[in-house]
């Protein structure tokens, strides 16, 4: 190998540039291991890159060691970063609040509902004792006016028998004659049967003349015993026929229930 | 105490070792790093960086890859050059021009050198601007011989002879 030949190729100042390759790299270093000219040689090429570079840095000061040492010391007591498996608690927390305020939220939606339909119910029962108060309102006033009626001193009360078909019944006719109009009462009739309502008349005897003054329907213990008919005809005398439902023109007379005349 | 031996005490974790190594090569890495940052307080800063990086990576060298200068010189261009890059130096260097030394020799010029190192001028003295371009790419940029042959267009075996050439000149004003 010719060393001077080698050494002015150029390749140690390359090599101690660093721009060789890793082989390149290699093959130096055993050269310099085996021929101390080179080595000589790679090391007064270095000398001469010191003295440029430390030229290089001017009045610099490179920082004192000990600026350098805390961090030296620092980096020796580096601990390797485990990978932190911490468990998430905020998410944890996050959807257990989630959750909850959720499951809060159905509760209160139910009660809510529930809450809705008591507001109905109770709207509904308070609905049902407005109608029977003012139910029961309506039969006080009537009751009130029946009695102020039967107290007027213009009310004449006419007793009607049981005739044949029925000798037990019995009804009463309380007739006004100043706001011209009768109250009939039903207690004392049996209950018709079905598809039969009874029917008051108006009589004039001579000649025997019947006037309809109403068809009583509904009559029973759990129906009407009370009906308010008006009655402008000069009557003698009142009677109570069984008719079939609506009524009829004239009365069937076989069906002659009761009667009774106004005359005392 | 050979240089050898005390690379391989500074690698068995010799603060005392790396302390002594720090002295022989701290002022050289600083320099490296002023011709490519242009930046004195920033240099000093990425000085000391460099240094704790290369305690951290002693373990890393090895012989094999070239001399223990060459692996400093390597880390501090690599640090100096991604501090260049990084934004906030751009921020701050704006206007700077990037010629090789002139910067440095200007500043150097007009102090006056320490007793126990030459001035740049004169390590520099007779250097033509084709060697500064050579040695700046090869030394200070990190090329390779054959980045440098791309980048100048001329021969690989030019770029070895022209650098030899180059740092003959500095050896001689040297007297290495």
């Amino acid at each position: 190998m010719d060393i001077e030949k080698y050494i002015a190729s150029g390749i140690l100042e390359l090599y101690v540039a660093g721009s060789l390759s890793e082989s390149e790299n290699l093959e130096v270093l055993h050269n310099a291991q085996q021929y101390p000219r080179i080595q000589e040689e790679i090391e007064k090429i270095e000398q001469a890159l010191l003295q440029l570079t430390e030229a290089s840095s001017g009045s610099l000061k490179k920082p004192a060691f000990e600026t350098i040492i805390p961090n030296v010391q620092e980096s020796e007591k580096v601990i390797p970063l485990k990978p932190e498996h911490k468990t998430p608690w905020g998410t944890y927390v996050g959807w257990a609040a989630a959750l909850f305020f959720g499951v809060g939220l159905f509760w209160f939606y139910n009660q809510n509902q529930d809450l809705e339909n008591t507001i109905q119910v109770t709207k509904q029962n308070i609905k049902i004792l407005n109608d029977t108060v003012s139910a029961l309102e309506t039969a006080v006033t009537d009751t009130q006016k029946v009695l102020q009626m039967l107290r007027d001193q213009n009310t004449k009360v006419v007793d009607l028998g049981g005739q044949i078909v029925a000798p037990e019944a019995y009804a009463k006719v309380y007739w006004n004659q100043e706001p011209q109009k009768v109250i009939v009462d039903t207690q004392g009739l049996p209950e018709p049967p079905d598809g039969y309502d009874y029917q008051i008349w108006s009589l004039t005897l001579e000649p025997l003349t019947p006037t309809s003054l109403g068809v009583l329907s509904d009559v029973g213990q759990d129906g009407e015993q009370l009906f308010e008919l008006p009655n402008t005809n000069a009557s003698e005398a009142f009677g109570i026929t069984l008719e079939p439902d609506g009524g009829s023109e004239t009365p069937t007379l076989e069906q002659l229930y009761t009667l009774g005349t106004t005359a005392p | 105490m050979d240089t050898n031996t005390l690379i391989t005490q500074f690698q068995n974790g010799s603060v005392q070792a790396f302390e002594k190594l720090y002295e022989m090569y701290g002022q050289n890495i600083l320099g490296v790093i002023n011709v490519i940052l242009k930046d004195e307080v920033r240099s000093q800063e990425i000085c000391q960086d460099v240094f704790v990086k290369v305690w951290k990576n002693a373990s890393q060298y090895n012989a094999s890859k070239g001399r223990f200068f060459t692996w400093l010189l390597n880390i501090a261009r690599n640090a100096a050059i991604d501090e260049l890059r990084s934004k906030s130096h751009k921020q701050q260097q704006k206007n700077l021009s990037t010629d090789y030394f002139v910067d440095i020799l200007e500043t150097e010029e007009a102090d006056t050198p320490s007793l126990d190192s030459i001035g740049l001028s004169k390590v520099l003295n007779g250097l033509k601007d084709k060697c500064r371009e050579i040695i700046s790419l090869l030394y200070f940029k990190g090329y390779t011989q054959k980045e440098v042959s791309e980048t100048l267009d001329i021969p690989l075996g030019t770029v070895k002879t022209r650098n030899r050439n180059c740092i003959a000149q500095i050896r001689k004003n040297c007297d290495l």
